[in-house]
């Protein structure tokens, strides 16, 4: 089967590549693009692992048919940091420890930033609620909600 | 078997492509697992880039969805107001922006929450042929035609009428154990016109009829729904599966439904 | 902002708190890549020409092949190659035979027959996943579906369907006995003296660990020969020894690169995705990669096996346990893997941290139709601790105790003797149960809010290694002969106080430094016997040592009872004749036997909870939870 061309903005970057017919986005980011940051857990949309914002919004990228992203714009953890800086939330989790394995995180950042762009300030419920679809085995949840909240305040304070 | 792609303009065109190895996909939170898992039974997916599916208009209190209107689309539309809760208690937040209100009528159990609401409420399907349907006589018949649903359309109930509740085991959230929705019109204090659908108690979201006559001018105390509460699983046939054995599914439904119906008084 | 509260307070004398990194929370090195997404994971080394394996698996609990017919998937686009049992050099290992320990039992690929549902026959290679699956669809197997067994106790009867050839009794052998025993002073009659007695039956399901990276490896060839491999085991040596074994390859071809776990939590150490890729390399001599998908790390993925536990307790009503017994099976699903190490784990745990003078322990490691089992988070002892915990809650309500001070009142204190023969050492359940109680507004009387692990430990009744009752019922292959009724069971021997009695040491030690000081323990190892075996290939594990030897003279007075070792018993009950489990009469009917000097101790019961008695009452617990 013919393979279908298709563009998209990756992290502010003009993309174009050829995809799979039936391919998911979370694959052809990965091996056609070579955006290692989200990650396959299940492809089945349980565990978060491989989620990306599309449009801003959170989507689980190993349930997006590759070739409807034409002409959207995709953020992944891996244009999350600002050069050789650390996003605040990416900080935030290095000084909290809400990462241990490391194989959520990219998921679980992502989720976590479609909230901070447009909740400057949640509450630890509205933090679960966000987060309610990315699995972590590791920490138990607390270090992560931590890690954000910490985020937010410091989010906050460089914006004011 | 690799997979094709078709897409069309609109609805129509692609629900002539449909059957035998051609699935029309929506949000693609059931199919691509499908897709991904290698299923054996399709070899095409067919969509539709047609605006109707996104539409929602109001005429009088009636209200028509479009079939590809996401949940997270239902939860911010003002005139959706009473199904926000529904949409919000489907899968986590990324789930929701990709999940349809159409895709959720086709959902195999736990899943179809939005379904059971739109079952209590009465809903309509309007089908890319024309056809039109209810629900209910959709949900019964166990041969799904080979069409795709356009619209949905429901009536927006009277304040405080249409009550839900989801059961599931983790929180915030998860698959539902169980769900409840309750349509119930009150006449001076007492019942009147009443709808009960449980999800999750059958293979598909379904009608507590012997509860809702057992309702039926009931007052809404302990001792007035006692009737209703012992018939609710009649007719049930709920699932024995890793959340849940159908005699807990049949214990606990009575003891929601009474949350459910105590809280509003 | 870290939740870890750190008890500088408790100990402090024990340790130097002045160290720079020891005892103080750090960053973890690795933790930048993984919240900027550019650790590398195994998957994430991406290869030119990646070739997809999938196997072909079992849809039965247990069948045999009868033919696989592959003539339809061969022809399909993108096949590359399909992978036969006959394709794998050596198709047949156990886990810990890198350690000498236990036969191999395990097929890579099952050509004969599958014992648990998923258990792979075959792999295509293919070059996209899609297309492997694709074809993995189109292979026919012809299945004879066998009757299977999923419950412990009715595995280990006569007539259960044998799960795994190589341990034809469905049970793994340790030394002579289809059984791990410990036995530790003379449970039957401190139960007699007990005020209560207090018996519990506690259920474990099995546990995936579901890690959220599923298990997986890349093989691709490189230059000189050599195979790298990246993989997400837990264990890269022990996946290189069994590639290397199962592949027959020198280890020096295999370049195995790992260490970047995406989660294992013990569900990552056996070794399967890694032959698997690394056969694919070499047969294809591509990169290919070979993982399990979510459903298979479910379904195939080795979870923590399922245990089942029998405790029954002889309590004082003062709350003090006087004796505990153990009967538990542990499922270990159709093959070894972990488990029956887990089991020499989880016995050495046994009585659990409290100081109980009689202890007896039968724990058989038993073959079912499930997947495999293998390490979990607390190997070999989150099973037990579960069982035991919930026993002390049970025992607390028995005799009416508040349970935090009831285990306060058992718990080891550092210089007690435990039941496998150890002193313990640095022990701190007494602390943890206080700052436990502290934490939760439980109140505490004053002599248990003071009690200190440090104090009352030791004494000369404390530290002593009593005088035992061991057997030997319960050998290998007893259990599924039909005549077991009628033939009475060996010798019943007293083992004299101080003594450490019966040592099986299955593995001869490989160098000298490894010999335990003598003042560690509550055992010495003879330098002579055992080590004698060191030279040659490991023993099997049926060649088991038997030491006896004295422990250090300063840990033990010597007691009373090593000058008169046996109390008088009383006359064996006849209710207990008929069983093959009877105490020996081992003095030929004929000619009546001399009248010993002392008699021979015949326990009016013995321990033997679990045995296949026929007529006797099992612990079957098959009720469905519903
Ligand atoms: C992690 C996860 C959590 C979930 N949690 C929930 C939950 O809590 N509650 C719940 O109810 N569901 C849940 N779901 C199921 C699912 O996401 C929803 O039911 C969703 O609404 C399905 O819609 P979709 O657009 O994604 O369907 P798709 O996957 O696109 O389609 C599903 C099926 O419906 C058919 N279909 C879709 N739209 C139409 C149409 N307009 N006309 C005809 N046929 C159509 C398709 O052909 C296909 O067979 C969950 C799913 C996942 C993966």
């Amino acid at each position: 089967m013919a393979k279908k061309p298709i563009s998209f903005v990756l992290n502010g970057q003009d993309t174009s590549v050829f995809v799979e017919q039936g391919g998911n986005l979370l694959d052809e980011l990965r091996r056609t693009v070579g955006d290692l940051s989200p990650k396959f857990g299940c492809g089945q949309g349980t565990c978060g692992a491989c989620t990306v914002l599309i449009n801003g919004e959170p989507q689980l990228s190993c349930l997006v048919l590759a070739e409807r992203v034409e002409g959207q714009r995709i953020d992944t953890n891996g244009g999350l940091a600002e050069g050789p800086d650390l996003h605040p939330l990416q900080k935030a989790f290095v000084e909290g420890f809400a990462a241990q394995c490391g194989f959520c995180s990219s998921g679980m950042l992502m989720a976590a930033k479609a909230l901070l762009d447009r909740n400057a300030s949640p509450s630890r419920d509205e933090i679960a609620e966000a987060i309610s679809g990315n699995l972590c085995r590791c920490t138990g949840y607390e270090p992560i909600i931590d890690a954000i909240v910490v985020a937010a305040e410091n989010m906050r304070r460089r914006t004011t | 078997m690799s997979i094709e792609v078709k897409s069309f303009d609109t609805l129509r065109q692609a629900s002539e492509v449909l059957g035998g190895s051609a699935q029309y996909i929506a949000g693609g939170t059931l199919l691509m697992r499908k897709v991904n898992y290698g299923d054996q039974s399709f070899n095409q997916l067919v969509q539709s880039t047609d605006p109707a599916l996104k539409q929602i208009q109001s005429q009088g209190d009636e209200i028509l969805i479009g079939a590809g209107v996401t949940m997270s689309e239902i939860m911010q539309h003002p005139q959706l107001q009473f199904l926000g809760e529904v949409a919000r208690s489907v899968g986590g937040p990324a789930i929701r922006n990709m999940a349809t209100i159409g895709g959720n009528l086709f959902a195999p159990r736990p899943y179809g929450d939005m379904a059971t609401a739109l079952l209590a409420l009465d809903a309509n399907l309007h089908w890319a042929s024309g056809q039109q349907q209810s629900l209910e006589q959709f949900l019964e018949r166990s041969d799904a035609a080979r069409d795709i649903v356009h619209s949905i359309s429901v009536r927006q109930p009277p304040t405080g009428a249409f009550q839900y509740l989801k059961v599931s085991r983790v929180k915030p959230k998860g698959v539902s154990l169980l769900t409840v929705a309750v349509l119930l019109n009150r006449e001076n204090g007492r019942t009147g016109n009443v709808r009960i659908a449980f999800g999750g108690m059958a293979p598909e979201p379904r009608r507590a009829m012997a509860a809702e006559q057992a309702l039926q001018g009931a007052s809404l105390d302990e001792s007035g729904i006692q009737r209703c509460l012992a018939a609710c699983t009649e007719g049930m046939a709920p699932a024995d599966d890793s959340l849940a054995s159908s005699w807990y599914r049949n214990e606990v439904a009575p003891v929601y439904l009474k949350r459910l119906l105590l809280q509003r008084s | 902002m870290s939740r870890v509260e750190f008890r500088k307070d408790l100990f402090a004398d024990e340790r130097s708190d002045d160290l720079n990194e020891v005892g103080k929370p750090t960053i973890r090195q690795d933790i930048i890549g993984h919240v900027r997404g550019t650790t590398r994971f195994y998957d994430d080394h991406l290869f030119d020409g990646l070739l997809h394996m999938r196997c072909v698996r079992s849809p039965h609990h247990h069948a045999r092949i009868r033919n696989i017919n592959v003539s339809g998937a061969e022809s399909m686009p993108g096949v590359r190659r399909i992978v036969m049992p006959s394709d794998v050099p050596n198709n047949l290992n156990t886990l810990l035979s890198l350690i000498g320990f236990g036969r191999d039992d395990e097929p890579l690929l099952s050509s004969a027959k599958v014992a648990y549902k998923g258990e792979p026959v075959c792999a295509v290679i293919a070059d996209t996943e899609r297309q492997a699956r694709d074809a993995v669809a189109a292979i026919k197997v012809d299945w004879e579906v066998l009757p299977h067994v999923l419950d412990v106790e009715q595995a280990i009867q006569p007539d259960a369907p044998v799960v795994n050839e190589t341990y034809p009794n469905n049970l793994f052998d340790y030394g002579r006995f289809d059984h791990q025993k410990l036995r530790f002073g003379d449970v039957h009659s401190a139960m007699q003296r007990a005020d209560k007695i207090v018996e519990g039956q506690y259920q474990m399901s099995p546990i995936e660990q579901a890690p959220m990276e599923t298990c997986g490896a890349i093989a691709a060839p490189e230059t000189n020969e050599r195979i790298v491999c990246h993989t997400a085991t837990q264990a890269l040596f022990f996946s290189l020894g069994t590639t290397a074994k199962l592949l027959d390859v020198p280890s020096s071809r295999l370049h195995f690169i790992g260490g970047t776990v995406g989660g294992g939590f013990g569900g990552k150490v056996d070794s399967i995705t890694e032959p698997m890729a690394v056969l694919g390399a070499l047969l294809t001599g591509k990169p290919v990669k070979f993982h399990w998908d979510r459903e298979e790390e479910m379904q195939v993925g080795a979870p923590r096996g399922a245990e089942r536990w029998v405790i029954r307790d002889g309590v004082m009503n003062d709350g003090s346990i006087i004796a505990r017994e153990f009967t538990g099976y542990f499922d270990c699903g159709a093959y070894t893997r972990l488990s029956s190490y887990a089991i020499q784990k989880g016995v050495g745990h046994l009585p659990g941290p409290y100081t109980i003078p009689n202890v007896a322990a039968n724990v058989y490691c038993v073959y079912t139709n499930r997947t495999p089992a293998t390490a979990m988070r607390g190997f070999g002892i989150t099973g037990v601790d579960f069982a035991i915990e919930s026993h002390m809650d049970k025992v607390a309500e028995a005799v009416g105790m508040n349970p935090i001070e009831l285990r306060i009142h058992n718990a080891y204190r550092d210089g007690d003797m435990k039941a496998h023969r150890r002193v313990a050492k640095n022990t701190a359940l007494i602390e943890c149960c206080q700052v436990a109680a502290q934490k939760s507004n439980w109140q505490l009387g004053p002599q248990y809010a003071s009690a200190s692990s440090l104090r009352d430990g030791g004494s000369t009744e404390r530290a002593a290694i009593p005088e035992t009752a061991v057997d030997m019922v319960g050998k290998i292959g007893e259990r599924r002969s039909s005549s077991i009724a009628a033939s009475p069971a060996q010798g019943t021997e007293r083992v004299p106080a101080g003594q450490a009695s019966e040592l099986l040491s299955p593995l001869p030690l490989q160098h000298a430094d490894m010999q335990i000081e003598p003042s560690r323990v509550g055992h010495t190892v003879k330098a002579t016997a055992p080590l004698a075996n060191a030279a040659g290939a490991p023993p099997p594990a049926a060649t088991a040592h038997r030491e006896t030897t004295q422990p250090p003279a300063t840990q033990v007075s010597t007691p009373v009872s090593q000058q008169s070792p046996v109390s008088p018993p009383e006359s064996l009950p006849a209710s207990s004749t008929g069983s093959y489990q009877q105490p020996p009469r081992d003095q030929p009917a004929a000619s009546p036997p001399e009248a010993p000097a002392v008699k021979p101790y015949e326990p009016q019961e013995r321990f033997n909870k679990g045995m296949n008695r026929p007529g006797a009452a099992r612990h079957l617990i098959n009720r469905r939870r519903r």
